[in-house]
C-alpha cells in the first residue's frame, strides 16, 4: 500500500506540474514538409505498436505479481518438462508475432519511407548548398534566379544574455534567432547540398523532418519542400565544438511572389557591397564596419577585447601576427602574414575566405591592427584583398 | 572486506597482508572484490560529473560551467559509466560467482586476472588527469568529443584527446584479458558433468561477452590509433584533404561501438534469469531459447552498426539493410522476454530487494528495447538522432538495464559474499527512490527530445525550460539515493545477520552450496554434476 500511495503521489505530482504549461509539445513540432508530415506519421503509428505490446506484457507481469505470490500461498507449479518441440511452438509464436510487426506493419511504411527521404533529385526545382563552419551556417543559392546570392547566418542573440549569470530577460527566442534568415520559397522542392569547412556539423529544422551530416570534404544531399509560409527554427544537433549550442538555423518559407521581391532586393545588397569594395574607404569607416565583423566572428575565440583564451585560442592584442607586416617586398601576401592567416586559416583557426566578403575582410583586419590594444597605423582596402585573392 | 573465514586459515597463513595483498593477489574473489569496489567509486565519480551537468540545465542560461569544460564532463561521464562502472561491475561478479557456479577453485589464469585489474585505475587517472593538469595551466582540459570521439573534432581537440586516447587502449587491453580468462575458464574449469549446454546462464552471458569483445575491442583500438597518427603523425585517414573520410572513423568506431552495448548487457542477462527462478521458486522457463537468444543476439551485434549515423549519409540499400538488421534484434530479444515472464508465471513469487531490481529491470530495459525499435526507423531516426529522445532511450537500455541489473546482482550475492545479510528495508527503499526518480529523470527526456532539443548543448531555448527542470530535480534524487545502496553494502560488508548457505529459499546452483562467505578457495574439490 505504502508503495502504491508513493506511486499515486509521484504521477499526481508529475500530472500536476505537466498542466500547468498546457501548450507545452509531447509530440513531434507540426510538420511543415511532406517529409515530416511522414515521419510523425509514422512516428505515432510504431510509438502505438511498441505502446501496445509494452501495456500487453507489463498487465501480464502485473497480474502475476499480484496473483502467483508467495504470500498468497499460491504454490509453483512445475512447467511440464516441455517436449522441445512444444518449446520451439511456443517461443515461435512471439517470434511470429513480432516478424509481421517488424518487418510488415512497420516495415512497409519504413520502406516507403526511407525512398521518398532519400530522392533528392525528383521535381527538386531550385538547388541551394549550405555549408556548416564553427559556429554559424553559410548559405548559397546555386542556380536560378537566386544563383549567386551567398551570405553567412549567425547567432543573433545579444552576447550579454549567453554570457555566464545573466540575470535579466530573455529573448523570446533565445538561441533560436540569426541575422540573416535562409529563405524558401512555399511549395518549392529544394535540393539541398550539404558540406562542412572544420569539423562534422548537423544541419536540423524539426517541422522540415530532415537533418543531415555535413562532412568536410564531401557533399551530402537532402531536400525541404516546405508547404506552409511562416518562419521555422532549428539548430545544429551535431557536436561540434564549443559553440555547438550556438549555431541556430531561421528559415523563412514565403509564397513565390513575395520570395521574388525577396531575392531581388538581396541581389541589389549584394551588388552594392560588391561595389564597396572598388572604393576607397576612410580608416573611420573600416574601423567601424571592422568592430561589427570582429565582434560577430572573431570574438567567440579571441574574445571582445582582442585577449584570446590562450593557450587554444591566441590573444590578437600585441600579436607577432596581427602587429607584422602584411604584404612582402614583391607586393604579394606574406605567408604567414595577417591577410593570409584570415584569408587562409591555421589549424583550428577558420578560413574566411569564402564566409567573409574583400570589404569585411578589410575592415577587420584594420580594426585588429589599430584597436584590441594594437596601433600599427596602416590600413588595407577592400581592393587590396579582392587582388590578392587573385 | 577481510571476509574469509576462520575455516580455511591454515591455507593462506603465507598470503602477503595489507596492501600487498590486493597488489599481487591472484585469487579470483580478492579480483572480484577489487572490480566492484572500483566499479562503485567510479560510479559516483561519474555520477557527480552529470549531476554538475543536470545542474547547469536546470534553466536556460548559463549559471555554473563553460561550455567547454560542459562537453569535457559529458565525454567524460559517458567513458566513465561505460569502461569504468558497469564493465568492471559485470567483470567483477564474473570474477567472484563464475568459479563458484561452475564448481572451480580458482579462474584459469590467476595472474592475467591480477593485471587485468591493476589497469583500470591507470586508465581512469588518464581519463580524468587533463581536468587537472588544466588547473595547472597545462593544456586546455579532457577530452570535449562526447564519448564517440569523431573526428575532425577531436583532430582539433587538445591533449585530453590523446589522455583519452591512451586511456581506452589500456581499458581494451583489461577488458581483453579479463576475456580470455574467461574463454579459457568456462571451456577448461566445469565441474565434472558440467556439459555447455548444462551452464548456468551468467556464465552462458558472460561466454558471449567474452567473444565479442576480442572480436571488437581490436577494431576499436585500431581506430584509435588511427585518429592518434591524423593528430600528431600526419597521416590522413579520417581529413578528405588528404584522401581520408571523417565517416570511416564512425564505421569502425560504431563496429566497436554497437557490440559493446550488449557487451554491457549479456552478463546481466545472464543473472537476472537466476534471479528470477530463485525469487520465483520454479526453474527458468526456456533454458535452451535463451541459450541460443544470447547467441543469435551476439550474432547480430556486430552487423547493425551503421544505425548509429543513419543522418551521415549512405547509399539506400545500405539504409535499408541497418534498419532492417537492427529489427531483427528485436527477435532473439522478445524471445528472452518471453522466457523471463514465463518464469515468473505461476511461479510462488516473493519480493526481496534482488526480485524488485529484477521486475523492475524487466520493465524499464522493455522501454529501452522498444525505443530502440523504433529508432530504427531511418526516416523517424532523422528526427531522433542526437537530440535528447535518443539520450533517454539509452539510457533506459545502459542505467535501468545495465546499473539496474547489476545492483538486482549485487543485493542477490552479496550475503554470499560477504556471509552476512544486509538490511532488506533499507534495499527496497533504495529500489523505489531509484525506479522512481530514474523515470522522472528521464521520461521527460523522451519529450525534449520529441520537441526539438538537441544533445550535448549547455544551454536551451526557453521552450525546453519546464522538462530540464524536472530532470534535474529528479536526477539529483537518483543521485543521492545511491548514497542508501553504498550504505547498505558496507554495513553488510562489517556485519550483520549471519546468511545460511543457500541464502535464499529458492536459490540453485553451485554457489550456494558453498558456505557463505565462501573459503578462499573455493572448490578445492570439483563437485558432480549429473
Ligand atoms: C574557432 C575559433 C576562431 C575564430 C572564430 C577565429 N579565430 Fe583567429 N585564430 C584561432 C586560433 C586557434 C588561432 C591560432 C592558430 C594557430 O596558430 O594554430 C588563430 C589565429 C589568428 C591570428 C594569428 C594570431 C597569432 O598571433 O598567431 C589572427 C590574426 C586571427 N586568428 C584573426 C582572426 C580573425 C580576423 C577572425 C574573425 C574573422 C578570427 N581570427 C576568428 C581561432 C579562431
Ligand atoms: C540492448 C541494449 C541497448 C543498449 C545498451 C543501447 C545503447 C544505445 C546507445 C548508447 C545509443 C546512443 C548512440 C549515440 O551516442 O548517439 C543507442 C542508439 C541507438 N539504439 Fe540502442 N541500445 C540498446 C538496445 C537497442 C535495441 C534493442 C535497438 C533496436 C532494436 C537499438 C537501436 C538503437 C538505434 C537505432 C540507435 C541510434 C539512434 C541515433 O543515434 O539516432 N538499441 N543505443
Ligand atoms: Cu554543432
Ligand atoms: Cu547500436
Amino acid at each position: 500500500m505504502q508503495v502504491l500511495k508513493k506511486i499515486g503521489l509521484g504521477i499526481a505530482v508529475m500530472l500536476a506540474s505537466f498542466n500547468a504549461f498546457a501548450d507545452y509539445a509531447w509530440n513531434f513540432p507540426t510538420p511543415a514538409t511532406p517529409m515530416a508530415a511522414d515521419t510523425l506519421h509514422v512516428h505515432n503509428k510504431f510509438m502505438t505498436i511498441t505502446g501496445i505490446i509494452f501495456i500487453v506484457v507489463l498487465a501480464i507481469m502485473i497480474y502475476a505479481i499480484f496473483a502467483h505470490r508467495k504470500s498468497k500461498n499460491f504454490k509453483p507449479v512445475t512447467d511440464k518438462v516441455p517436449s522441445t518441440a512444444v518449446e520451439i511452438f511456443w517461443t515461435l509464436i512471439p517470434f511470429a508475432i513480432l516478424l509481421l510487426i517488424d518487418f510488415v506493419i512497420m516495415g512497409i511504411p519504413a520502406y516507403h519511407s526511407v525512398v521518398m527521404m532519400e530522392n533528392t533529385r525528383d521535381k527538386a526545382t531550385m538547388v541551394i548548398k549550405i555549408t556548416g563552419s564553427q559556429w554559424r551556417w553559410q548559405y548559397e543559392y546555386m542556380d536560378g534566379d537566386a544563383q549567386g546570392i551567398k551570405f553567412v547566418s549567425n547567432l543573433s542573440t545579444p552576447k550579454e544574455q549567453t554570457d555566464k549569470g545573466f540575470k535579466g530577460v530573455k529573448d523570446e527566442h533565445y538561441l533560436l534567432e540569426v541575422d540573416n534568415h535562409l529563405v524558401l520559397p512555399v511549395g518549392e522542392k529544394v535540393r539541398v547540398l550539404m558540406t562542412a569547412t572544420d569539423v562534422l556539423h548537423n544541419w536540423w529544422v524539426p517541422q522540415f523532418g530532415s537533418s543531415r551530416v555535413a562532412v568536410p570534404g564531401f557533399i551530402r544531399e537532402t531536400w525541404v519542400q516546405v508547404e506552409v509560409p511562416g518562419t521555422y527554427r532549428g539548430q545544429c544537433k551535431e557536436l561540434c565544438g564549443k559553440g555547438h549550442g550556438y549555431m541556430p538555423i531561421v528559415v523563412d518559407a514565403l509564397p513565390m511572389a513575395e520570395y521574388k521581391l525577396w531575392v531581388a532586393a538581396k541581389k541589389e545588397e549584394l551588388a552594392k557591397a560588391a561595389a564597396g569594395a572598388d572604393k576607397v574607404w576612410t580608416k573611420e569607416d573600416l574601423m567601424a564596419n571592422g568592430k561589427t565583423v570582429y565582434e560577430k566572428n572573431c570574438a567567440v575565440c579571441h574574445q571582445v577585447t582582442g585577449a584570446g583564451l590562450p593557450p587554444a585560442f591566441p590573444a590578437l592584442t600585441g600579436s607577432k601576427i596581427a602587429n607584422g607586416p602584411i604584404f612582402g617586398a614583391d607586393g604579394k601576401y606574406l605567408k604567414d602574414g595577417h591577410l593570409d592567416r584570415v584569408l587562409n586559416g591555421v589549424r583550428v583557426m577558420p578560413s574566411w575566405k569564402a564566409v567573409l566578403n574583400d570589404t569585411e575582410i578589410a575592415s577587420v583586419i584594420t580594426y585588429e591592427r589599430n584597436g584590441l590594444g594594437n596601433a600599427v597605423g596602416d590600413v588595407l582596402q577592400p581592393a587590396q584583398v579582392k587582388a590578392a585573392r587573385q | 572486506m577481510s571476509t574469509t573465514t576462520v575455516a580455511h586459515h591454515e591455507e593462506h597463513a603465507d598470503h602477503p597482508s595489507g596492501i600487498m595483498r590486493w597488489l599481487t593477489t591472484t585469487n579470483h574473489k580478492d579480483i572480484g572484490t577489487m572490480y566492484l569496489t572500483f566499479s562503485l567509486i567510479m560510479f559516483f565519480i561519474g555520477g557527480s560529473m552529470i549531476l554538475a551537468i543536470r545542474a547547469e540545465l536546470f534553466q536556460p542560461g548559463l549559471q555554473l560551467l563553460n561550455p567547454e569544460f560542459f562537453n569535457q564532463l559529458i565525454g567524460v561521464h559517458a567513458l566513465i559509466m561505460i569502461f569504468a562502472a558497469l564493465m568492471p561491475a559485470a567483470t567483477g561478479f564474473a570474477n567472484w560467482m563464475i568459479p563458484l557456479q561452475i564448481g572451480a577453485p580458482d579462474m584459469a589464469l590467476p595472474r592475467l586476472n591480477n593485471w587485468g585489474f591493476w589497469l583500470l585505475p591507470p586508465s581512469a587517472i588518464l581519463l580524468t588527469l587533463p581536468f587537472t593538469l588544466a588547473l595547472f595551466g597545462i593544456g586546455d582540459g579532457a577530452l570535449a568529443t562526447g564519448w564517440t570521439f569523431y573526428p575532425p573534432l577531436s583532430v582539433q581537440g587538445g591533449i585530453g584527446v590523446d589522455f583519452a586516447i591512451f586511456a581506452v587502449h589500456l581499458l581494451g587491453i583489461s577488458s581483453v584479458l579479463g576475456s580470455i580468462n574467461i574463454i579459457v575458464t568456462l571451456f577448461n574449469m566445469r565441474a565434472p558433468g558440467m556439459t555447455l549446454m548444462k551452464m548456468p546462464m551468467f556464465a552462458w552471458g558472460w561466454l558471449i561477452t567474452a567473444f565479442l569483445l576480442v572480436a571488437t575491442i581490436p577494431v576499436l583500438a585500431g581506430a584509435v590509433t588511427m585518429l592518434l597518427t591524423d593528430r600528431h603523425f600526419g597521416t590522413h585517414f579520417f581529413d578528405a584533404a588528404g584522401g581520408g573520410d571523417p565517416i570511416m572513423f564512425q564505421h569502425l568506431f560504431w563496429f566497436f561501438g554497437h557490440p559493446e552495448v550488449y557487451i554491457l548487457l549479456l552478463p546481466v542477462w545472464g543473472f537476472i534469469p537466476q534471479i528470477l527462478e530463485t525469487f520465483s521458486r520454479k526453474p527458468m522457463y526456456g533454458y535452451k531459447a535463451q541459450v541460443y537468444s544470447l547467441w543469435a543476439i551476439g550474432a547480430l551485434a556486430v552487423v547493425v552498426w551503421a544505425h548509429h549515423f543513419f543522418t551521415a549519409g549512405m547509399p539506400v540499400p545500405a539504409l535499408l539493410y541497418f534498419m532492417y538488421s537492427t529489427m531483427a534484434i528485436s527477435l532473439p530479444l522478445a524471445v528472452l522476454f518471453f522466457c523471463w515472464i514465463k518464469t515468473m508465471w505461476k511461479g510462488s513469487m516473493s519480493f526481496e530487494t534482488p526480485m524488485l531490481f529484477a521486475v523492475g529491470w524487466i520493465i524499464l530495459f522493455g522501454i529501452g528495447g522498444l525505443t530502440g525499435l523504433v529508432l530504427a526507423d531511418v526516416a523517424a531516426d532523422a528526427q531522433y538522432h542526437n537530440s535528447y529522445f535518443v539520450v533517454a532511450h539509452f539510457h533506459y537500455t545502459l542505467f535501468a538495464g545495465g546499473i539496474m541489473g547489476i545492483m538486482a546482482g549485487t543485493y542477490y550475492w552479496l550475503p554470499k559474499m560477504t556471509g552476512h545479510m544486509y538490511s532488506e528495508k533499507l534495499g527496497k527503499l533504495h529500489f523505489w527512490l531509484t525506479a522512481i526518480s530514474f523515470n522522472l529523470t528521464f521520461i521527460p527526456q523522451f519529450f525534449l527530445g520529441l520537441a526539438g532539443m538537441p544533445r550535448r548543448i549547455p544551454d536551451y531555448a526557453l521552450q525546453f525550460a519546464e522538462f530540464n527542470m524536472i530532470s534535474s530535480i529528479a536526477a539529483f534524487v537518483l543521485g543521492f539515493s545511491q548514497l542508501l545502496f553504498v550504505y547498505n553494502i558496507v554495513s553488510c560488508a562489517r556485519g550483520g545477520k549471519k546468511a545460511t548457505d543457500q541464502v535464499w529459499e529458492g536459490a540453485k546452483g553451485l554457489e550456494w552450496t558453498l558456505p557463505s562467505p565462501p573459503p578462499y578457495h573455493s572448490f578445492t574439490e570439483q563437485p558432480i554434476i549429473k
